[in-house]
């Protein structure tokens, strides 16, 4: 095949083709990406680079090529790792000071399966702190830029979070494809700002363990790339059973690239009206209705359907996740891993080690989660939001009655400035209003990048399907990139 | 409901986190924006939910009770700030 002139051009699926027609060494995409990571330390998109590791990764893959023991598609790929993932023998922080030195002894299941499929990494992409946030603002190594700007308007953006080192580093070509975690649209949302491809797998798809834990009911890894087949691809290479986390799913994962093709037509796409939340962004209403068009166009049947309580999403998601998040990040302590602050005695030990160790908006969401689980709020609080959490679960239950995907935004606006809305907590946790919903309810969704802003900057059209049926919501995905045609790329200023 | 600076001391106690008394009133501002906000779930009408815990609908799986993995202190420990002959430590609990 024709190579591009730079061969960070290549999309995964284009990248598995040249290096199976020995067009192109895994080494020669591996050094075109360590260059340009070099080049973009502005964007902050990563915590630890890993270039020795990379090579090593790629020369080895090429000589199990020129062997004839090629380990299949993603073999030779070079991949940025969400630095949630821990990784043996390298430093995973969470992006969190108390975890800032820690090294690993052992691999994440997802992380594992790629290094099984023989991909390259490239390093640790950066992220909000324990991924809590939808700027990539709270990181403790400091805040990742979105590669885009604003027409005529030079001021630096952010790229969405928490998955927004990832995010960044697809969108500005350092890497072909990345992996994020999701846990109330922090693929998703960081993949619209950014104008790539975000998925989250069903609840269950991707194993979770050796993850750092954010809310264990909700958070799942899943594939950010810059095209629908890429996302089908390496997902393909993160999914799969594996019996050391309980929640997931012991069943065969599909060959999602297989069904890619297949239209969209008959096929019944589900508009709740819910989601034309107050304030929408009338670009974004815009966006939303001409990927009706496009869906109907490609022969797909609209069907109007209700979410009632898709209001109420937000809300209970504010409750569920923090109280989990208290729970789990109880394990930071200072004695077994991670920094340490001494005190007089041992609960001094730990509340001075918290106290410098956690930065404002995880000891935010820590305190709201402990109260929402102390004596006398438990039931006012928790228990209330996981019973409209069922209700949630419910109204998507009887929606897949009438349709087999359903079609929103992806966030309520573009991407904004630094800054902008970081004294506002409320105003930050209405970035997820239109993912969060389907987070709770664990349904696999997609963000697909599919128009520009006024001012140039990329929004996204989102997907929800069935439960484990990530095939249809692949194949409906690609329907929509194919009508988008969106080709436009940052031109950082 | 508010949530007060006492409210905040105690709670930051139960999760072992040290908030400087400066702090304590910033908090529990910011808590009751938070929490007011999220009473609007109050308007939901939830009599005879089952509350939902988790969407795997699923047992949890059983395996046979035999040691998997172990014999390895140095690794496990390798990560401790304050590691002592094969053991975590911290400042003394028991006079």
């Amino acid at each position: 095949m024709t190579l591009p002139s730079d061969l960070r051009d290549l999309t995964i699926a284009e990248a598995r083709d040249a290096l199976a027609a020995g067009d192109v060494s895994a080494r020669e995409l591996t050094e075109a990406h360590i260059a340009a990571i070099e080049a973009a330390r502005d964007l902050n998109a990563f915590i630890t680079e890993t270039p020795d590791r990379a090579l090593a990764d790629a020369d080895a893959s090429d000589a199990r090529r020129a062997d004839g023991k090629s380990l299949g598609a993603l073999d030779g790929i070079p991949l940025a790792i969400k630095d949630l993932f821990c990784t043996d023998g390298v430093q995973t922080t969470a992006a969190s000071r108390i975890l800032e030195g820690f090294v690993p002894p052992y691999e994440s299941s997802v992380t594992t399966r790629l290094r099984e499929s023989g991909t390259v990494m490239l390093g640790k992409t950066n992220l909000d702190e324990f991924a809590m946030g939808s700027s990539n603002e709270t990181s403790y190594f400091g805040k990742v830029e979105n590669p885009w700007r604003r027409d005529g308007d030079n001021r630096p953006l952010v790229p969405g979070g928490s998955s927004g080192g990832s995010a960044s580093a697809v969108s500005g070509r350092l890497c072909l494809g990345a992996t994020g975690t999701d846990t109330g649209g922090s693929i998703r949302q960081p993949a619209a700002f950014c104008g790539i491809v975000g998925m989250k797998p069903t609840y269950g798809r991707c194993s979770r363990w050796g993850i750092v834990a954010f809310a264990s009911s909700l958070d799942q890894a899943g594939p950010m790339t810059r095209t629908v087949r890429d996302s089908a691809i390496l997902l393909g290479g993160m999914a799969g059973f594996d019996p050391k986390d309980s929640t997931s799913a012991d069943m065969e994962t599909p060959d999602f690239e297989a069904m890619l093709d297949g239209g969209v037509k008959g096929l019944r796409v589900g508009i709740p009206a819910e989601y034309a939340v107050d304030g929408m962004n009338p670009e974004i209403s815009a966006l939303w209705d001409q990927g009706k068009s496009w869906l109907k166009d490609a022969g797909a049947e609209l069907v109007d359907i209700g979410l009632p309580h898709t209001k109420y999403a937000l809300p209970a998601y504010y409750i569920i996740a923090p109280a989990e998040a208290s729970s789990n990040l109880a394990r930071y302590d200072g004695v077994r891993y991670g920094q340490r602050e001494d005190g007089a005695d041992l609960t001094e030990l730990y509340e001075n080690t918290r106290a410098a160790g956690f930065g404002p908006e995880v000891r935010r969401r820590i305190l709201i989660g402990t109260y929402a689980l102390s004596s006398g709020y438990y039931d006012a609080y928790y228990l209330k939001a996981q019973k409209v959490r069922a209700l949630i679960a419910r109204d998507f239950h009887d929606a897949y009655e009438k349709c087999d995907v359903i079609l929103t935004p992806t966030t309520p606006g573009p991407a904004f400035a630094m800054g902008e809305k970081s004294d506002d907590p409320i105003a930050m946790y209405l970035n997820d209003v239109l993912t969060v919903p389907a987070s709770l309810a664990g349904l696999p969704a997609i963000s697909v990048p599919a128009g520009l802003s006024g001012d140039g900057l990329p929004l996204g059209l989102h997907l929800i399907g069935r439960a484990f049926d990530e095939t249809t919501l692949f194949r409906a995905a690609q329907a929509l990139e194919d009508a988008a045609g969106f080709d436009a790329r940052p031109g950082q200023g | 409901m508010a949530v007060d600076r006492e409210t905040v001391v105690r709670v930051a106690r139960l999760a072992r986190l040290k908030v400087p008394e400066d702090e304590a009133e910033t908090l529990a501002g910011e808590l009751s924006n938070i929490i007011g906000w999220i009473e609007q779930l109050d308007e939901v009408n939830t009599d005879g939910v089952e509350p939902m815990a988790s969407v795997a609908d699923m047992k949890l799986r059983w395996r046979a009770d035999e040691v998997t993995d172990g014999g390895i202190p140095d690794k496990v420990t390798a990560n401790a700030p304050d590691p002592q002959n094969g053991m975590f430590s911290v400042p003394k609990v028991v006079e």
